[in-house]
């Protein structure tokens, strides 16, 4: 204890500062304050537009003047760090924080590390606010472009710090724009750049900013069409993006239309994808009945009769086509039109009995269009086949067969979940998930299209493949 | 029909990039634009300049360059088989777009994506074009992130590596099964091929680097990977697991996990139940468990059920901790870091602090509450000064104190 104490330190020091964000200042003051021992209860900081004033009315103006012997205050790398991100905070009681921590870093220079003291975590907890303040300034500073009276652009934002980071942060935009003219305006002043020399401006007003840019009606297109609604997490949003920055955010004002959109979007593509088939069929004729009143596809849906598979209850052999054509779907049997025909001359010559061999087709109904007198044949998309291949599915899961015979691409997709060259994988067994075998082979409407020397010789290879599949069986059952 | 516009078309190409996780704009070379003749800077930290109400940050302009594929990936919505709305946009039209919202400072730069049109190399190309195009005329020093083509020649993707800070090839499906069963065109030795090219990339570059202060830098970012959750049977310890050897084989920055989420126009081949999205959290979990808190992928399947999933209503370090009391409680004044980092309720931060402070001091229950953000969760695991978990740790009922009681799920039409 010091005997004689100076009158003004017991009746208190008022330390001014030029500007809120005055770190040099603040350092320079607290330095001598702490040279000439003037405890951190004695001392009330006060900025232009501050109130320190009257808090402490009878306060000097006039700082201590330190002994000339009086030692340098010493404070760790930690603490300047902490302080200068500290100081910008709009916490009036900042200064005499960072004062009394300075004064206690005297006495403990380690101070700083120990996290679990009770000012180390306000300060920290300050210093780590501004931090993210001044990255949310990087982030959500919205620039509108408007023109300069010499011709050039400009890109002007409006923003609303909460702490005093304007000038902490003009070298972050500097760094990024610096072949822009650009400037920065906000209520405790403005930040002006063209290209080489930075100013800094007056407060300014939301009116002197552009009120608009054509580019904003691209980038909120781009911001809702980047919103997935089938993950809603207006928690995570808010907490990165707190409401109090969304008023100069062109983008917010769509936040509350995509999130009550969002169910209802979600629920509708939920609706169209799902199909719900609820629970197979266990018999083959029960399939039969079944796919009569399938409507899962719009195929399903054009009025035609569907055409169940034929065949042997567990044969060895699956031949699956496209989908019925015009006198399938009239007489409600697979394979008895003109392809039909075809096809079963040629399993003849290789010596495979139709009535051992399961015949069915990939879609069950038939597609068309109406040309006047006639239905003429359409391929079903890939996604009609996809949707259907739950009926195959089902009954190779009943007839089991060891071999399945794809004819054409449509029958090979649904057996193989994807489209094939069928040139390319005809005449080799390609193993399936349940351990049967599937060939390709071509469709017999195919050879039916094609001419005199062309039809001769894929008739050729199309008896070829049948032969190799006749073989395959005999070794299968063998 | 006429074209559409170029806000329609950036509609369509941005709704078809959104199933990419990845924004990320962090971990490549400092760099301003001081000095320079155009715009951009990348100063370390990404950042996120907008976030979008599924709370994904948005930090780069994601788009497809086409959303025409010649592939029919089953997850994916722009497979050929799908019938959404297709567009492209000119390599000039992204460039244009990109440097538009750069300067209103909407974005940290580009993350360009494309459907395979006309074949691998064609479009590898037009990729690398959008690229060299704003990094040489423009003078683009923002981040760009170019999604590869495995299927394109390696020479291309090196080249995209010089203009990109970040290369990536999605590995898609966790197993070889689903991935030829879901996305039946790609290959998995070639996406696997495509990595490798990419990592032997990066390694050189960075070896030259060390000798030549002016070797071309190659992908500063690195690479990264995503893999679709819960579209085939792949249990969560099968993906941890697979992750684990991704990121030893490629040396990759990061795995994203993305929780197939219901498509427009969705395949009849894949499953009608979407995964709970908690599950896609927990595998990031798991995932920063490896990549900060010293676990292996094999003791991270040690928290999963005997199916190998891990639990969804408790974090799976917790779920660790409870299969292994006999490593608690870990004393907080003496522990080494490694086994302060195995403490549910502890974070890097929290231990770091822990580390500093209990050199200043030794540490109560009440100084470890303010340096943590639940004392109470983490009461069990821990001892101090003035505190002993005596019984707590052999408590068949632990878990239900330390887990977190069971937040409703907003069901807005529930009855």
């Amino acid at each position: 204890m010091k005997p004689f104490r100076d009158m003004r330190i017991a009746e208190g020091y008022l330390a001014s500062l030029a500007e809120p964000d005055d770190f040099d200042g603040w350092r320079d003051v607290a330095r001598r304050l702490v040279q000439a021992d003037v405890p951190p209860d004695r001392v009330a900081w006060d900025v232009p537009g501050g109130q320190g004033a009257d808090l402490f009315a009878t306060g000097s103006r006039r700082l201590p003047v330190p002994r000339p012997d009086a030692p340098q205050p010493r404070a760790s790398v930690r603490f300047v760090q902490v302080a200068k991100s500290a100081i910008l905070h709009s916490d009036p009681t900042r200064f005499s924080l960072l004062y009394r921590l300075l004064w206690r870093l005297q006495a403990n220079p380690r101070l700083m590390d120990d996290a679990a003291d009770a000012d180390v975590r306000v300060v920290e907890a300050l210093a780590r606010t501004v931090r993210r303040d001044i990255h949310k300034m990087r982030a959500f500073v919205r620039f509108r472009s408007m023109a300069e009276p010499d011709g050039g652009e400009r890109f002007v934002a409006w923003f609303e710090p909460e702490h005093h980071i304007l000038r902490a942060n003009a070298g972050f935009f500097v760094r990024r724009f610096t072949t822009m003219h650009w400037s920065i305006l906000t209520p405790q002043g403005a930040l002006h750049w063209d290209g080489e020399t930075l100013l800094e401006g007056p407060p300014a007003t939301r009116a002197d900013a552009p009120s608009g840019d054509p580019v904003e009606a691209l980038w909120r297109g781009y911001y809702a069409s980047i919103f997935n609604p089938a993950r809603l997490k207006i928690g995570a949003m808010l907490k990165e993006m707190p409401r109090k920055y969304w008023k100069n955010m062109p983008e917010a004002a769509l936040i509350p239309q995509l999130v009550a959109t969002a169910q209802a979007r979600e629920a509708t593509m939920v609706e169209k994808g799902a199909i719900d088939f609820g629970e197979r069929p266990h018999s083959l004729s029960g399939i039969a009945d079944a796919i009569q009143a399938c409507r899962r596809c719009p195929i399903g849906c054009n009025g035609t009769n569907a055409v169940a598979g034929e065949g042997a209850d567990h044969a060895a052999l699956m031949i699956v086509g496209e989908q019925p054509g015009d006198t399938e779907e009239q007489q409600g049997r697979p394979f008895v039109g003109p392809a039909g025909r075809l096809l079963r001359s040629h399993l003849e010559q290789v010596g495979i009995s139709d009535s051992k061999a399961y015949v069915t087709n990939a879609v069950k109904h038939f597609k068309f269009t109406d040309r006047g007198k006639r239905r003429l044949h359409q391929s079903p998309t890939a996604k009609e086949i996809d949707t259907c291949r739950w009926w195959l599915d089902g009954e190779r899961a009943l007839v089991r067969p060891r071999l399945i015979l794809a004819l054409g691409a449509s029958a090979a997709r649904s057996l193989l979940g994807k489209t094939v060259s069928v040139q390319k994988e005809r005449g080799v067994a390609h193993p399936l998930d349940d351990g049967a075998e599937l060939w390709i082979t071509t469709h017999p409407s195919y050879l039916l299209r094609l001419q005199d020397d062309g039809r001769t010789t894929e008739e050729r290879r199309f008896s070829e493949d049948l032969q190799r599949v006749a073989a395959r069986i005999a070794e299968l059952a063998g | 029909m006429s074209q559409p516009t170029v806000l329609e078309r950036l509609e369509i190409l941005a709704d078809a990039a959104k199933y990419d996780a990845s924004c990320a704009s962090s971990g490549t070379s400092k760099r301003n634009s001081k000095g320079g003749k155009g715009i951009g800077s990348t100063e370390g930290m990404g950042i996120c300049h907008a976030y979008a109400p599924d709370g994904r940050c948005i930090s780069l302009l994601k788009i497809l360059l086409t959303n025409h594929c010649v592939f029919d990936c089953h997850y994916c919505v722009n497979r050929k088989s799908s019938n959404v709305r297709r567009a492209r946009f000119t390599p000039q039209e992204v460039v244009d777009l990109t440097l538009a919202f750069y300067r209103r400072n909407y974005i940290e730069g580009l993350f360009l994506s494309s459907g395979i049109v006309k074949s691998g190399d064609h479009t590898m190309e037009q990729l690398i074009e959008v690229a060299r195009i704003l990094r040489e005329e423009h003078d683009f020093r923002g981040y760009i992130h170019l999604k590869t083509i495995p299927e394109a020649d390696a020479e291309l993707v090196a080249r995209a590596g010089l203009y990109a800070d970040r290369v990536s090839i999605n590995v898609e499906l966790p197993t070889v099964a689903g991935l030829t069963r879901l996305a039946p065109d790609k290959s998995a030795p070639r996406i696997e091929g495509a990595m490798t090219t990419i990592r032997s990339a990066i390694v050189e570059s960075k070896d030259a680097r060390k000798r030549f202060r002016n070797a071309p830098k190659f992908a500063p970012a690195g690479q990264s990977t995503q893999m679709i959750v819960g579209a085939d049977a792949a249990s969560d310890a099968d993906i941890v697991g697979r992750a684990g050897a991704l990121y030893d084989r490629f040396g990759l920055r990061r795995v994203y996990y993305s929780a197939f989420s219901p498509i427009p126009d969705a395949s009849a081949v894949l499953p009608l139940q979407r995964p709970p999205l908690v599950r896609e959290h927990r595998l990031y979990q798991s995932d920063w468990l490896i990549r900060f808190y010293g676990f292996t992928p094999a003791e991270v399947g040690q928290a999963a059920d005997p199916g190998g999933m891990l639990p969804l209503d408790i974090d799976p370090k917790l779920a660790w901790a409870l299969k292994f009391r006999d490593r608690f409680p870990v004393d907080v004044n003496r522990a080494p870091r490694e086994a302060l980092l195995r403490v549910p309720g502890l974070g890097v931060k929290a231990v770091n602090a822990i580390i500093a402070a209990r050199r200043q001091r030794t540490l109560r229950l009440d100084d470890v509450a303010r340096l943590t953000v639940s004392v109470v969760k983490l009461r069990p695991f821990i001892v101090t000064a003035d505190w002993r978990p005596v019984l707590l740790t052999d408590r068949a009922d632990l878990r239900p104190v330390v887990a977190p009681k069971a937040a409703q799920q907003l069901e807005l039409f529930a009855a």
